[in-house]
């Protein structure tokens, strides 16, 4: 997984499970998930609503919502959001106007 | 509900300046900021990646340390993760904390929400692999996360930094396509003098430029045509320069040119703004203490105009003298004694200004894009789409809404707002200031019914 990522990491440190979109990747805990899974070699965060274009995160600042994937239900912004044991991200469904899931 | 003298929303320099100096002068301080800790974007996660990464990073990141430890070591109440959505008059502050929301009154108020990237529209941004020069220092700073072939793209010292610092990090970018010419830095030259008195600021930046040439990472200027393409994900940037057409091979594109004031706050609670033409883009009207023209309002650091980390430090301090002699707190002839050494260095700080907009001035063609070029990312509206709106009679951007979605996406126009106002003024022959901007509407974040639902009730609150 990692040799395929644009990114790379410079230094290690200790790595949770988590999910995504059904696959599991071991990330940083703690870190920032939206640099977590770039680094981990994911690139597409999410579809546009409108076009269903690809969307990855722009900003890194909560800004421009393009890193938004699905957390339990609620779809929030990757760069906002910390890596934790267990976590499951998919990738939101035909959203991006609202930020409720339905 | 708890109550403040004085709630800053902002952790970054000017935000952590004022807050200390408010509270050295006695008043009650909260400040709430969306990160997980103090610093802002400039110095992001500063404690920590100095520890990490301090050398790659360098001496003027590791300053936001001085920032954040004043900061634990005040009786400031710093509320972490904190997103705000809404400011209402007397003041009412609410925002989200962990899936709830929660809500803060205070007399005073103090924007330091800093400044977001110019948007740079040029054909393919909005592939995955585009990110803002910002995005990757942030990767860096936060996460020392960074892009293993990159293409850096516009104009302005943070590319140059951004490059040193990936060269230092052993992963140089591909090449910097700087849009700027030789023409600017002719323009440019007549600033001289402010340059000069920017010296440090200037050596800093030769040796930054230093350090890329001797990493031998190729430099095109003068770029135009930008083009990014891919098939679902970026895989070239295509440009002409010095009269050619090339073309280079990538994953990843960090597009720059220039940074702007972030208004989405003030705005929302009607503070007037003015277009500033030297920095082409809109700043709230302050004095020169950071007072707005609503009553109980301040705006210090980036937020109230372009001036970068340290001067945003010194009007923090310098808005929170101005609210400690309001509040009684200080007498004003001591405020001005307190405050003149700031003004000093301040104009300091300022004076390579004139020098650094007129040799990094914002890419043309992505102010006024080509009409198939996306330039609202969250509704995917085009260049061509506004120009249509205007013919179709709209004069300024809420007009637009009639016809389409500009600005109606998750990031409020963010990202779009200023090309908006480009747009329309070119096509109806407006100045900016005629044409306007988006009309900013809390929530300023979207906000979840299960967040507002885990609210303290006013019950509660009259219960308090
Ligand atoms: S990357 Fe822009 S909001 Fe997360």
């Amino acid at each position: 997984m990692k040799t395929d990522s644009a990114f790379l990491e410079l230094e290690d440190s200790p790595r949770v499970a988590v999910w995504f979109d059904g696959a599991e990747l071991e990330l940083p805990e703690g870190a920032n998930l939206a640099a977590a899974l770039l680094a981990a070699g994911v690139g597409v965060f999410r579809h546009t609503p409108v076009s269903s274009e690809p969307r990855g995160p722009f900003c890194m600042m909560g800004a421009c919502f393009d890193c938004l994937v699905e957390i339990d239900g609620i779809v929030r912004q990757a760069c906002m959001t910390e890596v934790v044991e267990g976590l499951r991200v998919s990738r939101p469904h035909g959203t991006g106007g609202e930020h409720e899931a339905e | 509900m708890k109550r403040s003298d004085l709630v800053i929303i902002g952790a970054g320099p000017a935000g952590m300046a004022a807050a200390t100096t408010a509270a050295e002068h006695g008043l009650s301080v909260t400040l709430l900021d969306e990160q997980s800790r103090p610093g802002g974007q400039i110095y992001r996660d500063v404690d920590r990646a100095v520890e990490k990464r301090g050398g790659i990073l360098g001496p003027d990141f590791g300053h936001g340390r001085t920032l954040t430890r004043a900061l634990r070591e005040s009786a400031v109440e710093h509320v972490t993760g904190a997103v705000v959505w809404s400011i209402e008059d007397g003041f009412r502050i609410s925002y989200t904390k962990g899936g709830r929301a929660a809500q803060v009154a205070a007399d005073r108020i103090l924007l330091a929400t800093g400044a977001l990237e110019r948007p740079m529209p040029v054909p393919g941004w909005t592939l995955p692999g585009v990110m803002t020069a910002g995005a990757a220092q942030i990767l860096l700073k936060q996460s020392g996360v960074i892009a293993r072939r990159a293409v850096l793209v516009g104009s302005g010292p943070l590319l140059y930094l951004i490059a040193a610092q990936m060269v230092r990090a052993g992963t140089p970018p591909l090449a910097l396509v700087e849009t700027q010419s030789r023409a600017d830095l002719r323009r440019a030259a007549r600033h001289a003098g402010g340059a000069l008195r920017g010296w440090p600021y200037l050596a800093k930046g030769l040796k930054l430029m230093a350090e890329i040439a001797r990493a031998r990472v190729p430099r095109f200027t003068g770029a135009t045509d930008i083009a990014i393409e891919g098939a679902g994900r970026a895989e070239t940037v295509s440009f002409r320069s010095g009269g050619k057409s090339r073309r280079l091979v990538c994953d990843t594109v960090l597009l720059h040119h220039g940074v702007v004031p972030n208004t989405q706050a003030a705005r929302s609670i009607g503070v007037a703004h003015r277009w500033n033409a030297t920095q082409a883009a809109f700043s709230p009207v302050v004095d020169r203490w950071g007072i707005t023209g609503v009553e109980g309002v301040y705006i210090a650091g980036d937020g109230a105009g372009i001036g970068g980390a340290e001067v945003a430090e010194v009007a923090g301090r310098l808005a929170s003298l101005q609210i400690a002699a309001e509040a009684g707190r200080l007498s004003e002839a001591e405020r001005d004694r307190l405050a003149a050494p700031l003004f000093r260095k301040k104009a300091r700080d300022m004076a390579i200004r004139p020098f650094l907009d007129a040799a990094f001035p914002p890419a043309t063609e992505a102010l006024l894009p080509e009409d198939k070029t996306i330039i609202c990312r969250c509704e995917e509206v085009t260049a061509g789409d506004i120009r249509r709106y205007a013919q179709m009679g709209s004069l300024g951007p809420n007009q637009t809404k009639a016809f389409g979605r500009p600005g109606m996406g998750p990031c409020q126009g963010r990202y779009c707002g200023l090309t908006v106002t480009a747009i329309l003024s070119e096509a109806n022959g407006q100045t900016p200031d005629e044409t306007g901007y988006f009309r900013i509407r809390p929530p300023l974040k979207p906000v979840t019914l299960g967040e507002l639902a885990a609210m303290e009730t006013p019950q509660q609150d009259a219960a308090e």
